[in-house]
């Protein structure tokens, strides 16, 4: 018994060093060929010592059309835009549906539930041809307003809010004489922190990342948000450039990998915390 | 004081959640209903916003079934996401059953854990793109590895070939998710009561008995859960196809998502056949999520009329009791 079962764990923990492997592998031949040249890259395309063409790879990446940082900074305006409307706008409609009774309440809740799987992207026609017609194509509020009717994140603050907020606080704030949205903002709000904070994480994240949408709406270089720079990496004018191509994705790459190596712990939790609500 | 008992609070309700009903209005719902006008209609070119209604309304509709590049692209989407997902599915339970198995406990778990779900958190983009690159010819860091270790003889030209292609889209999805998949499953079998487990042990099972038997049925509606959002996701596979191989070689890594950004955004500004398969997506999907809807609403309302019941019970007691009194 204790034989085998040693021996089971050893093989076990191969097979996870082998996958971590395979997780991290990508990603460190893409950060150590950004500082290699493209003469180095073809000779040996894998390497693992940094060279020292860090700074020239970055100077024919940033020559061609390729600006970080204005992607960088349209990136952070949508997602810190859509993170913040999405968590607030879908607490106050959590609390809508815990806090009050309502004729339509169940319904609502009901019709949350139905649409809380349909993705946006499959509507997205009509979507573009309304943002055309009322010329906000090259807007970036346009990729920012909808967050605020975000039916799976109700979904998760309710469930959340239902155990986490004695309705007997807020009976007690009313005598006391506070505001129906005061008790929201200074009262409700404050409790439901952690699951702000999980939501934060992922709503940012999932905003950061988006392709599509933006793809769509925007035309104007100046308002690219970063995966559309990314995507320009794929285009003809880097074709032979390696250096600055790995350079660019570790741009983008980087800064995610070191802010999740640092927040890991609760955004795994997080995601088991999703599913068990979920 | 009898009168503020009364006061009614029900006009709340409306008030706090109307910002998302408008949003919803305005941001989901004239989207989709206009997404649905233009599929009947000859809306087409660049800038061209006026529209009129076909005369046969299931033209755009007809055009699409009936189109081989459609097919193509539904069939590599179910491919690529069935070949994606079982393996997923699978790595995910066997690491899951592993960390959570209190027999023995692997060094570095939590690490593991933090490492394999990482490729999820990456822009997809930066992750198509990564690939590419890995793959390239005739010097790209897979050939470069293959050629060292003597697994090749010579640079081979991997994306020209369409199985190839396809099998490299399936393997990153699957990289990018199993973690994912791992994580979800691994709260759900930590969700299970530990006298379950001690109740089958005294029975005498395995641990392949115990998998098999309990964790299993144990974690049925999140298998479901995570089938369901997984097919969802991709039916709308994007990024990783438009950017990986522009849905190419021939076609091979074609989905329905590039499909339908094929038609209406590059080169063809076909609205109209874009927002039929759209729908025809829509439809799909709408049915998909139902089933989840029926199974997830049927245990939360059975949860609820217990907790009615208890309630009714109570206030029985309670009404009792005064009467007794």
């Amino acid at each position: 018994m204790g034989k085998s079962q040693t021996l089971k764990k050893t093989i076990i923990f191969i097979l996870c060093v082998f996958l971590a492997i395979l997780s991290l592998m990508p990603f460190v031949i893409m950060i150590v060929n950004s500082t290699r040249s493209t003469t180095e890259i073809q000779q040996h395309a894998v390497s693992f010592i940094p060279s020292k063409y860090f700074s020239s790879n970055l100077k024919i990446l940033l020559g061609k059309s390729f600006n970080p940082a204005v992607g960088f900074l349209n990136s952070l305006i949508v997602s810190v835009g859509a993170t913040v409307l999405a968590t607030y706008f879908s607490t106050m409609t959590a609390y809508a549906l815990v806090v009050y009774e309502w004729k339509l309440k169940n319904a609502f809740f009901s019709f949350i539930m139905a649409i809380m799987m349909i993705p946006a992207q499959i509507t997205m026609i009509g979507f573009y041809q309304m943002v055309y017609k009322i010329h906000m194509t090259n807007h970036l509020s346009m990729l920012i307003l909808p967050a605020i009717a975000s039916p799976s994140m109700v979904f998760f603050m309710r469930q959340y809010m239902k155990p986490a907020l004695s309705l007997e606080i807020v009976q007690s704030a009313r005598i006391d004489g506070a505001k129906e949205f005061f008790i929201f903002n200074q009262i409700a709000l404050p409790i439901m922190k952690p699951a702000i904070a999980t939501q934060a994480i992922f709503s940012f994240v999932s905003s950061w990342n988006n392709l599509f949408t933006p793809l769509i709406l925007l035309t104007d270089q100046k308002k690219y948000t970063l995966p559309i720079m990314i995507s320009l990496l794929r285009g003809d004018i880097y074709k032979t450039e390696y250096g600055s191509i790995y350079m660019g994705l570790t741009l983008t790459a980087l800064p995610l990998i070191v802010v999740y190596l640092l927040l890991s712990k609760y955004i795994i939790a997080g995601v088991a915390l999703g599913s068990v609500k979920g | 004081m009898k009168k503020k008992n009364t006061f009614s609070y029900a006009r709340f309700g409306y008030f706090f959640s109307l910002p998302f009903l408008l949003a919803f209005l305005i941001f989901s719902l004239y989207p989709t209903l206009y997404t649905a006008i233009i599929g009947f209609t000859d809306l087409k070119g660049i800038g061209n916003t006026t529209i009129h209604f076909l005369s046969d309304p299931f033209a755009n509709y007809k055009a699409i079934l009936s189109s081989p590049t459609f097919h193509t692209a539904f069939g590599n989407t179910l491919k690529l996401w069935i070949c994606n997902f079982i393996p997923q599915l699978a790595l995910a339970l066997v690491l899951a059953a592993w960390f959570t198995d209190n027999r023995f406990k692997i060094p570095g778990e939590g690490a593991f854990k933090v490492l394999f779900y990482m490729p999820n958190i990456i822009t997809a983009a930066t992750v198509a793109i990564l690939f590419y690159s890995l793959f390239g010819y005739p010097m790209g860091p897979v050939n470069d590895l293959l050629i060292r270790f003597g697994f090749l003889k010579e640079p081979y030209n991997f994306l020209v070939k369409k199985d190839i292609a396809q099998d490299i889209v399936i393997f990153i999805q699957t990289w990018m998710w199993y973690g994912y998949t791992m994580i979800i499953l691994i709260s759900g079998i930590l969700g299970i009561s530990p006298e379950i487990y001690e109740a089958a042990e005294v029975d005498g099972a395995n641990g392949w008995q115990k998998f098999w038997f309990v964790t299993i049925p144990n974690i049925k509606t999140i298998l479901l859960f995570t089938l369901v959002t997984s097919l969802i996701g991709g039916l709308n596979m994007f990024d990783i196809p438009r950017l990986f191989l522009m849905g190419g070689p021939d076609s091979a890594t074609l989905t329905v998502g590039v499909f339908i950004y094929n038609q209406a955004f590059s080169g063809g500004y076909l609205y109209n056949r874009a927002a039929a398969t759209s729908m025809i997506m829509f439809v799909i999907i709408v049915a998909v999520s139902a089933l989840l809807f029926y199974v997830l609403r049927d245990r939360d309302e059975a949860e609820l009329r217990r907790i009615e019941k208890q309630q009714i019970k109570a206030q029985r007691k309670k009404m009792k009791e005064a009467k007794n009194g």
